[in-house]
C-alpha cells in the first residue's frame, strides 16, 4: 500500500477523515441555519424561494452541494465502521461498569454511533420531504416579477401544520445538539490540537454552538406551526 | 489499633484458559481495613487453598504502584475506585463492612485472559519493541549536562513517562484503545532532545504497531485519563495525533 492509503486506514487517518468531514457538516450547519431562517421572514416565502432558487442553479453551490452529499456518506459510513470496529476491539464488555471521564463535554463520546444513526435517518427523511420533491418537481410554482419560480416554502408550510413532524423535528434537532456537543469539541483533540491557551475556548465554543444551532433549526416547525393554528 | 473486621463478599471471574468460557464465582472474605485489595485477595487465596480448590490467579510484582503489574477491575473501574492508585495501593479501607465487590479482569480483544484474573498485555511489549526506545552507541555514559533541556520540556516528557503500562487506558475504554498508553510512550521519548533524531519513524511505527495489535480507536470519551493510575494526560494523545499526521505527510517513507 502507498503511504497515503497507509496513513488514511491507520487509527488516526480514520478518525481524521471523521474530524474533518465533521467540521464541514459543523460548518455547513450554520449555512442551512442562515439560509433556512429566511422562513420566517412575513413576506410570504418570497425571499426563502428566490434563495432557494439562487441555492439550486447556482454552479458554484451545485458544486459544493455535490461534496456534501460525499461528505455526509462519508462520515456515516466511515462512522459505522468505526463503531463496529471499536465494538469488535473490545470484545466482551464488563459485568459492572463504573469508569469515569476527565472531560465533562465528552458525555455522550459512547453514544456517538447511535446518535449518528438517528441523525442519518432524519437527514434521509428530511431531504425526501423538501430535497427530492423540489427535484422531481412535485413542488408548485410561483410568479415573482414574471419569473417563475419553484414554492418551496409551501411544502415547508404544510409540513409543519402537523404537530407530528413538529415533533419530529424539534427531537431530531435534540439528538444534533447531543451529537455536536462532544463532536465540536472532539474534533479538535482528533487534529491534535490540545492546549491549555485555546482547549477551553473551543469547549466553550463547541457548547455553545451545539445549543444556539440546534435551537434555531427548532424554531422553524414550532414557529409555522403556531403561526397556522 | 484494634482492627475492624470488614465481612466482604467478593464476585470474582474464573476462567481457566483462553478458550474457557467463564463466569463469576461467589466467596466471602474478611479482611481488615489496612489490607490492601491484593492483600485481600491473598486471604482469600489462602482461604480456598486450605478448601482444596485452586487459588485465583492475579498478577502482582512489586505492591508498591511502580510496576504495572496488577490489572483487574474492581466494582467496574480498572484499579479500583481511588483515583491515581493501582489495584496494589487500593486500601480495604475504601470499602465499607458488608460490601460486595465485583473482581474482573481487563477486557479488550488485545488482552486474551489467561487465566482468571491475569490476561496477556504483550502487545504492549511489541508497541514498545516497534519504537519505544532511543538508538544510542555503547561506550561511556555522556556527562550529566552534556545535552541541556528545558525544565517545562523534561517536566512534560517526565509526566508522560511516569506511564507503568498496565493497561488500565485499554481496560477502562469502551473502544479498548490504547491511545493513551501508546502516546505517553511516545511523548516521553519524543519531546527530549535524544529521542527527537528518531521521533517521526517511532510515532509511525508505534501507531501502526498499536493497530495491528487490534486495539480500537479513540473516541475522546476520555475514561482513560480518569482511571490512569498515574493520571497521565489526553494531552499526550493530541500530541501523537499531530506528530503522526506530521510524519505522515514528511517523512521520507514511502510505504
Amino acid at each position: 500500500m502507498s503511504w497515503f492509503s497507509n496513513f488514511l486506514t491507520s487509527s488516526i487517518g480514520k478518525k481524521l477523515i471523521m474530524s474533518l468531514t465533521g467540521l464541514f457538516l459543523i460548518v455547513f450547519l450554520l449555512v442551512h441555519l442562515t439560509g433556512n431562517l429566511q422562513l420566517l421572514m412575513d413576506d410570504g416565502g418570497r425571499q426563502f424561494n428566490l434563495y432557494a432558487k439562487f441555492m439550486t442553479t447556482n454552479p458554484v453551490i451545485q458544486f459544493t452541494s455535490y461534496g456534501l452529499y460525499g461528505f455526509i456518506l462519508l462520515h456515516a459510513i466511515q462512522g459505522i465502521l468505526l463503531w463496529l470496529k471499536n465494538k469488535a476491539a473490545k470484545g466482551s464488555s464488563y459485568a459492572v461498569s463504573n469508569t469515569k471521564a476527565t472531560n465533562t463535554v465528552a458525555g455522550f463520546a459512547k453514544n456517538m454511533g447511535w446518535l449518528g444513526t438517528i441523525i442519518l435517518v432524519f437527514i434521509l427523511i428530511h431531504m425526501y420531504q423538501f430535497w427530492l420533491q423540489m427535484k422531481l418537481g412535485y413542488v408548485p410554482m410561483v410568479e415573482y416579477d414574471g419569473v417563475q419560480v419553484k414554492n418551496l416554502y409551501a411544502p415547508v408550510t404544510e409540513t409543519f401544520k402537523n404537530i407530528g413532524f413538529v415533533i419530529f423535528y424539534v427531537l431530531s434537532m435534540v439528538v444534533i445538539a447531543l451529537h455536536l456537543w462532544h463532536g465540536f469539541q472532539s474534533s479538535f483533540q482528533t487534529l491534535g490540537l490540545n492546549h491549555k491557551k485555546y482547549t477551553p475556548f473551543i469547549q466553550g465554543m463547541g457548547k455553545l454552538y451545539a445549543v444556539v444551532i440546534p435551537l434555531g433549526f427548532a424554531l422553524i416547525p414550532i414557529l409555522f406551526f403556531l403561526r397556522n393554528m | 489499633m484494634a482492627l475492624a473486621n470488614m465481612n466482604l463478599t467478593l464476585k470474582v471471574w474464573r476462567q481457566s484458559n483462553n478458550k474457557a468460557k467463564g463466569n463469576f464465582e461467589t466467596h466471602k472474605v474478611v479482611a481488615n481495613e489496612h489490607m490492601s485489595f491484593l492483600e485481600m485477595l491473598d486471604v482469600l487465596n489462602e482461604q480456598l487453598i486450605q478448601e482444596q480448590k485452586t487459588p485465583v490467579a492475579f498478577e502482582h510484582d512489586c505492591r508498591e504502584g511502580i510496576c504495572g503489574a496488577c490489572s483487574m477491575v474492581i466494582n467496574g473501574q480498572p484499579h479500583g475506585p481511588q483515583r491515581g492508585t493501582t489495584t496494589c495501593q487500593l486500601h480495604m479501607r475504601s470499602f465499607k463492612d458488608g460490601d460486595t465487590i465485583v473482581v474482573e479482569p481487563f477486557r479488550a480483544k488485545a488482552f486474551p485472559v489467561i487465566k482468571d484474573l491475569v490476561v496477556d498485555r504483550s502487545a504492549f511489549d511489541r508497541i514498545i519493541q516497534s519504537g519505544g526506545y532511543i538508538s544510542v552507541n555503547t561506550g561511556q555514559a555522556v556527562d550529566g549536562n552534556t545535552l541541556p533541556i528545558e525544565k517545562d520540556l523534561s517536566s512534560q516528557a517526565f509526566d508522560a513517562a511516569t506511564c507503568i503500562g498496565c493497561g488500565a487506558c485499554v481496560a477502562a475504554c469502551p473502544n479498548a484503545s490504547a491511545m493513551l498508553f501508546t502516546s505517553a510512550k511516545v511523548s516521553h521519548l519524543n519531546l527530549l532532545p535524544q529521542g527527537a533524531i528518531e521521533a517521526e519513524q517511532r510515532v509511525l511505527s508505534m501507531v501502526n504497531q498499536m493497530d495491528e495489535e487490534g486495539f480500537g480507536m479513540c473516541s475522546n470519551v476520555t475514561a482513560c485519563e480518569a482511571e490512569c493510575p498515574k493520571e497521565i494526560s489526553v494531552t499526550n494523545i493530541a500530541r501523537m495525533n499531530r506528530q503522526f499526521i506530521g510524519a505522515s505527510l514528511k517523512s521520507d517513507k514511502m510505504a
